[in-house]
Formats: C-alpha cells, sequence, structure tokens
C-alpha cells in the first residue's frame, strides 16, 4: 500500500497546487508588488515607490470612512444573520405546537425552508436590482406601504441617514437563508433522544436553543461567523449595485473604494491594490480572530 | 474528516477566495514591454491615402454598448471597406470598456478604434499621462472624405478640437455635439400656458404657478446628482463670464467660491428651499428620473441633447421635449440668457499602441466625412461635431431645438472640460457636493466650500497630471 501511496498523491495533488499557485497565490504576490508602485494600468511602466501608497491610505479619509461602514457591517451583519438563522432553523426544527409529544416544527416547515432558500438561489445582481426597485422612493413596495398606512416615508437609497440601514438590510435579508438551511442541517444531525429528554425535563424553548442546540452546533456557527465576517469585509457587489457608495459616500465600504481607484474614476492601479493589501490583511486577522474567540471543546456524540 | 471539517476547510477556502477577486487587477501586469515598430501596419502615402493606411491591414473596433447601440458603427464599418475592400474590420460591442480593454493595453495589444465611453470609461487623465494615445493631429490636416477643398480640421464645428485636446495635442475625437440645458415638455406648456422664463425671477415664481397647479417643478438624478452642478456652474458663467469656468478649469485656488458661483449657488437654492423639487428625487437614479418627467411628474430637468434618444421607448407622443437655456441672474450678466453649453462628447481614441494607427486614424475621417455623420444623426438622432451634417436630414423634435438653440447661442457658447482633465472631481466629488446640497442637507456656502475641498484634494494630489486651458 505504501508504495502505491506517492504516484497516486503526485497525479491528483499536484497539478491542482500547481493551478492554485498560477492562479491564486502568484496574484497575491504579484498584487503586493504592485502596491509598492505607482503603476497606472495602461502601460506596463511603473516606478517603485516603496510604502508611500500605504502612507497615502492612512491620511486618505474617504478610505477610513468606507472601513469605518465595513467595521458597522464587520459587527452587525453576522450577528443579525446568524441570530434569525438560528431562530428560524429552531422553528422549522422543533417549533411546534407545544404540548405534543416529541419534538415537531412548525407546519408548512418545508414550504418556509423553499422560501427561505429563494434568495440564495438569485443571483446577486438580481437582488441589488429587486431590492433598487423596493427601496424606489416614489413607487416602491415599501414607500407605498408606509404611504397606504398613512405615514410618512423616507428616500430610503436617496437619504445618508437611511442608506447604509437600507443595504445593511438586503444582506442580511440574502444571506439568512442560506444560514437557515445550513443551521437546520446540522439541527437534524443532533440525535432526537437529547431534545425529548430536554424536554422531559421541562426546559423552555429558549433554554433548549441555548443550552443544548447553540452548544452542540457550535462549530458550524463559528463557520458561519467566519463566512459572514468575511462578506461583511466585502459587501463589494451589493453596494456598488445599489448605491455605488453614495450617496455623499454614506454607503461607502472599501472594496467600492478600491474598484473605484482602479476602474471607476481614477485608474491607479498601485494605489488599489495597496487597499486591497489592506483588505487581504484585515480579512485574515478577522478570519483568525473569530477562530480563535470562538474555539471551544469539541462534542462528539457517537 | 467529517462534516464539520470539511465547512471548516471550505471556510477557509472561501477567505482565501473572497478578496482574490478584488485583486484580479494584479494578473495583467507584467507582461508586454515596448512593442516593436516592425509589427505596426503602414502603408504609402499618396493623394488617395493621405494617412498613409495598409489597405489590407486589419482593423480591429470597440464600440460603447450604450444610448447609441452599435449600428451606427457598422455603417461607418462599411463605409471603411468599402474604399479599402481587403480590410478586414473587427467589430466588437462592451459596455465594460476600462475592465475588458485594461490588460490589451497593458500587454501592448490594444484595438485600433476604442469609443472610450459610459460608466466603465478609462480615466482620460490615466490614458494621457501614460502616453497610451495616438496623436490625431495628422488627422485634422488630411482632406476632408467628401468636402472638397477642406481638411477634416476645416469641417468641424468650433469647439470640438479643444475638447480633446491636452497640453496641445489632439489626442481624443469627441464625436458627437452635445448641448447641456433644461429641458421641459413644450405639450405641457402650451396646455398650461406657462412661457419659460428668460430670468432667474421669473423662473422662480414660474416655479410656484407650477407647484400650485400640482405638479412638481424640478426633479433630478438624486443617485447622479452631478447633473445638477451642470445648471449651476452655468449659471455661474452667464453672470461672470468664461472666466469662471477656466478657473475651475485649471484648479486655481478657490475658482469654486468665486462671487459668480456664489451667486448662482445661492440662486439654486431657492429651489431646494422653497420645495420645488419633485418629492423623492434624491432617490431617483438618472432613467427613473428622466422617467417621472416624461410621465409629467415634474416640468423641468436638467440634461443634456442625449435626453431624446434615451428616453425614446417612454416619452409619449407629441411630448415634445424642448432644451433651454439657464435663466440669467440679471442684467448684469456678461453673456446674454441664449448663451448655452455646447460641447463635444463621445469620445473615441486610436491607442498609442495600435497595430493599425493608419487605419483607426482613417476611420475617424470616415466618420467625420459629410456622409458618416449624416448617417449617425439619422441613425441615432444626435448631432456630430460636423458642420452641416444636419442639412437634408430630418431631425426628431427636440433635436431640433437643440439645433436652434446652439444657433441661437451662436459665439456666446461656453463649455468647461474638468471633468475631462479630472474625471473623479465630477464623478465623485462634485457629485457628493451636489446631493448634500439638493436635497437640503447644505447650504450654498458649504456646498461650494465642499466642492472646493474636492478640487483643492486634486490639486494637491501629485500622482495626478494637472492640464492647463488658456481662457
Amino acid at each position: 500500500m505504501r508504495h502505491g501511496k506517492w504516484p497516486l498523491i503526485v497525479t491528483f495533488l499536484v497539478p491542482p497546487v500547481l493551478l492554485y499557485v498560477a492562479f491564486v497565490v502568484s496574484p497575491y504576490l504579484q498584487a503586493f508588488q504592485i502596491s509598492t508602485t505607482d503603476w497606472l494600468g495602461y502601460s506596463p511602466e511603473a516606478n517603485s515607490v516603496g510604502l508611500a501608497n500605504f502612507k497615502a491610505l492612512w491620511h486618505d479619509d474617504y478610505v477610513w470612512n468606507a472601513l469605518k461602514n465595513n467595521a458597522i457591517l464587520l459587527g452587525l451583519v453576522p450577528v443579525l444573520t446568524i441570530v434569525l438563522g438560528l431562530f428560524f432553523a429552531t422553528m422549522l426544527a422543533m417549533g411546534g405546537r407545544s404540548g405534543r409529544a416529541g419534538v415537531t416544527g412548525v407546519r408548512g416547515g418545508a414550504f418556509y425552508r423553499t422560501v427561505y432558500f429563494f434568495p440564495q438561489v438569485l443571483s446577486v445582481v438580481i437582488i441589488a436590482l429587486l431590492w433598487k426597485e423596493v427601496y424606489h422612493p416614489n413607487k416602491g413596495l415599501l414607500t407605498s406601504a408606509l404611504h397606504g398606512l398613512g405615514l410618512p416615508a423616507p428616500t430610503w437609497l436617496g437619504d445618508p441617514s437611511t442608506a447604509f440601514w437600507c443595504v445593511l438590510a438586503v444582506m442580511v435579508w440574502s444571506n439568512v437563508g442560506f444560514y437557515v438551511v445550513l443551521f437546520g442541517a446540522a439541527m437534524s444531525a443532533v440525535p432526537k433522544e437529547i431534545y425529548e429528554a430536554v424536554l422531559l425535563d421541562g426546559a423552555s424553548r429558549f433554554t433548549t436553543l441555548r443550552r443544548v442546540t447553540l452548544p452542540l452546533l457550535w462549530d458550524t456557527v463559528q463557520v458561519a461567523w467566519v463566512y459572514l465576517a468575511i462578506f461583511a469585509l466585502d459587501g463589494f457587489i451589493l453596494v456598488q449595485l445599489m448605491t455605488n457608495g453614495g450617496p455623499n459616500f454614506s454607503t461607502d465600504v472599501i472594496g467600492v473604494r478600491m474598484y473605484d481607484t482602479a476602474f471607476g474614476s481614477e485608474t491607479k492601479f498601485g494605489y488599489a491594490s495597496a487597499i486591497g493589501v489592506v483588505m487581504f490583511f484585515l480579512t485574515l486577522s478577522v478570519a483568525v480572530l473569530s477562530l480563535r474567540i470562538g474555539r471551544r471543546d469539541r462534542i462528539e456524540y457517537s | 474528516m467529517n462534516r464539520r471539517d470539511i465547512l471548516r476547510r471550505s471556510a477557509a477556502a472561501g477567505l482565501l477566495a473572497t478578496p482574490a477577486a478584488g485583486l484580479l487587477a494584479g494578473c495583467a501586469s507584467g507582461g508586454g514591454g515596448d512593442k516593436d515598430d516592425a509589427t505596426a501596419y503602414k502603408g504609402t502615402k499618396s493623394e488617395q491615402n493621405p494617412l498613409g493606411v495598409k489597405e489590407d491591414a486589419p482593423l480591429e473596433v470597440v464600440i460603447f454598448g450604450g444610448g447609441f447601440g452599435e449600428e451606427y458603427a457598422k455603417a461607418h464599418e462599411a463605409m471603411y471597406t468599402e474604399k479599402y475592400p481587403k480590410a478586414k474590420v473587427k467589430h466588437s460591442v462592451t459596455q465594460e470598456i476600462s475592465k475588458t480593454l485594461q490588460p490589451r493595453f497593458v500587454d501592448g495589444t490594444p484595438p485600433d478604434v476604442v469609443n472610450n465611453s459610459g460608466a466603465g470609461q478609462i480615466d482620460f487623465n490615466g490614458l494621457v499621462s501614460q502616453n497610451a494615445l495616438a496623436d490625431l493631429g495628422e488627422l485634422l490636416a488630411a482632406p476632408s472624405l467628401d468636402v472638397p477643398g477642406k481638411t477634416v480640421k476645416d469641417t468641424l464645428l468650433p469647439g470640438a478640437v479643444e475638447v480633446g485636446s491636452y497640453d496641445g495635442k489632439f489626442l481624443v475625437l469627441n464625436y458627437t455635439y452635445t448641448a447641456y440645458g433644461i429641458w421641459y415638455s413644450s405639450k405641457l406648456f402650451t396646455e398650461r400656458k406657462w412661457e419659460y422664463a428668460k430670468t432667474w425671477d421669473e423662473h422662480i415664481a414660474l416655479c410656484k404657478q407650477i407647484k400650485a397647479a400640482g405638479i412638481a417643478p424640478w426633479t433630478y438624478a438624486g443617485l447622479h446628482p452631478r447633473y445638477m452642478s451642470w445648471p449651476v456652474i452655468a449659471t455661474a458663467i452667464k453672470l461672470g463670464g468664461p472666466s469662471v469656468a477656466t478657473a475651475i478649469d485649471n484648479l486655481e485656488p478657490n475658482a469654486w467660491k468665486s462671487d459668480s458661483m456664489r451667486a448662482a449657488a445661492d440662486a439654486w437654492y431657492q429651489i431646494v428651499k422653497d420645495k420645488y423639487i419633485l418629492e423623492g428625487s434624491p432617490g431617483l437614479d438618472h432613467k427613473q428620473s428622466q422617467t417621472a418627467w416624461c410621465q409629467g411628474k415634474a416640468a423641468f430637468i436638467s440634461c443634456g441633447s442625449w435626453l431624446e434618444s434615451e428616453q425614446k421607448d417612454v416619452t409619449p407622443a407629441g411630448f415634445n421635449m424642448t432644451i433651454a437655456p439657464t435663466p440669467s441672474l440679471g442684467s448684469g450678466d456678461k453673456l446674454p440668457f441664449e448663451a448655452i453649453r455646447g460641447t463635444a462628447g463621445e469620445p473615441f481614441m486610436v491607442p498609442a499602441k495600435a497595430r493599425n494607427v493608419a487605419g483607426g486614424l482613417e476611420y475617424f475621417r470616415t466618420m467625420l466625412s459629410l456622409k458618416g455623420a449624416q448617417d449617425f444623426t439619422r441613425k441615432v438622432s444626435s448631432l456630430t461635431v460636423v458642420a452641416g451634417a444636419t442639412e437634408g436630414v430630418e431631425l426628431p423634435y427636440g433635436l431640433n431645438t437643440v439645433v436652434k438653440a446652439l444657433d441661437a447661442s451662436g459665439a456666446n457658447g461656453f463649455n468647461w472640460v474638468y471633468n475631462n482633465y479630472y474625471r473623479k472631481l465630477e464623478r465623485n466629488l462634485v457629485d457628493a457636493a451636489c446631493g448634500e446640497f439638493f436635497s437640503g442637507r447644505t447650504s450654498p456656502a458649504e456646498f461650494l466650500e465642499q466642492c472646493q475641498k474636492g478640487a483643492d484634494s486634486i490639486a494637491q494630489d501629485t500622482s495626478v497630471k494637472k492640464y492647463k486651458r488658456a481662457a
């Protein structure tokens, strides 16, 4: 057996590693190199400027503003999405009427599961355009509903005080469905006897969720956390399509800043790469940190 | 490996993959290098072939897929192949000019003709400062294809060459001739017996009347509020003369806070203060606001002369859109009421490293022939920079008013180009300031302060090449 190992490894692992190096690792390294130049993107010439781009970044108010927005997203999107996802998944798995024997979900659970998953099936571009119409200040769904109730409606994406929250809501909305299914799958792997025992002991649903489900799902929640944190540091597509960072930079995120610097209003590819490098380290640290902080003893049931 | 390990590992993979999308730009650099001149196509210059086109050299044309479509370009290409039957023309259309072509510029293999337009336009400042564009001077000096005895330059409308010139070199052919003004529906105004106001006080009085009639006087593209910077700057130029624009273009200190700009901003603040703007406008994009205007929900909108073709599908029959200059502030205005901003737009360029530069220039000569220009105007209902190309072409209602407005404006016409020199200043910075101002969150003084701050940040940015133009 030992003899046959190496040919197998070489055949199956070397090509993917080579592809990975060529298409993922090398662009990364190149981006690091570009970030130390003043490359303007439309000629092969570039001068090395050392860390000047990073120095300029440090004093760039627009970058800081974008980072601030990313920080808010990082603080809110994962929490809201996971709480909502857990809540819906719990309801679907064990939210059925109390007083009945056993653990059942709410009626029509399969239907809800499908509906929650809808946003995941749609492309992000379609989600963005869909919500742009929902937020239409004159004839959008939200405005019409509020006006129908005789209430005043804000201009949603047109007002710096609401635009950011409107985008954040769409981010949560578009993500929740996936985590409902993810948590639901994890919950179905938890042996039913545990729940029945907890119910016999007279625990409420909330206690069950907090004391039993959550600890058993911890690994899954942690993964969700990392995914969502990465998403919150990016958020590029939704923001770019819905507001392009406006009004008055109130919804700007670091990804949009980078894109705008290279492909939008300027062609400063060197500077944009510097933003990308900063984004890379931020994402890396956030992911490592959340994996570290969330580390707990693993529970095995078998 | 259990399920959770898989999830955890895929999370790690996701971590690596997500930012990679943003770093894609990185793939593009490194290759290329200076291209050997020997690979460029060169023909023999003659009277028939003043630009030295190699008759069998292929020509690649990239067109921006916007409001003008691509049919007009196919017609121009057909005219080119009519003259050079052996040449193979490669035609392509994209909406993402910068993303599609950036790697090819770096690689040194750009197309021969690029219609650098739209939201994905490549910043001209970057292109010019990297010497990525071919000098079109030879084209200007060449004889026109079908106007005997005149050079191409002689056939162009005034101002067409200046707009595409950087430090005196003509690098960008702006093919259309665009007027910027205030639009209204003649039908609506005739029905209601309103008359377009020539002075600002009358304009405000008219707004009051319109509002009383249950129609919002104004609407604007709240998500692209720079559209409203145009009438403000135009009002200031008419008050203080063209030097107001020169100062802004040359990034002179406090150019945005000149007395004329102050007076203009104060005047325009009136429509914000008195709530003469359609409710919800700050949340509309350009198409949504223009559609609201076409539906008669608002009386005025600020736009360029592409408006009519952009709104073709939603304009009701007999709407009769009409362009008008901005109202005069008072009798002290340096320019008459008729003065309007007219400028060449829709940029076309030949990359310096294109293989068939001569073919690219010849293609421009075809576009600028009377035949080519007339065909364009007929197909897309827009004016070109070629003088007299509208003769014999039946123009739609709105475009007719544009022609009349430009005629009336004549030598009093004015323009500014800071948006060409420094795309970011208009697209991002002035844009944001206009958004705050016209939704009533900043005062006129704060508005100009924010614009000035943006201009100063460009002026201080040593990585941006600066251009100056004469008054």
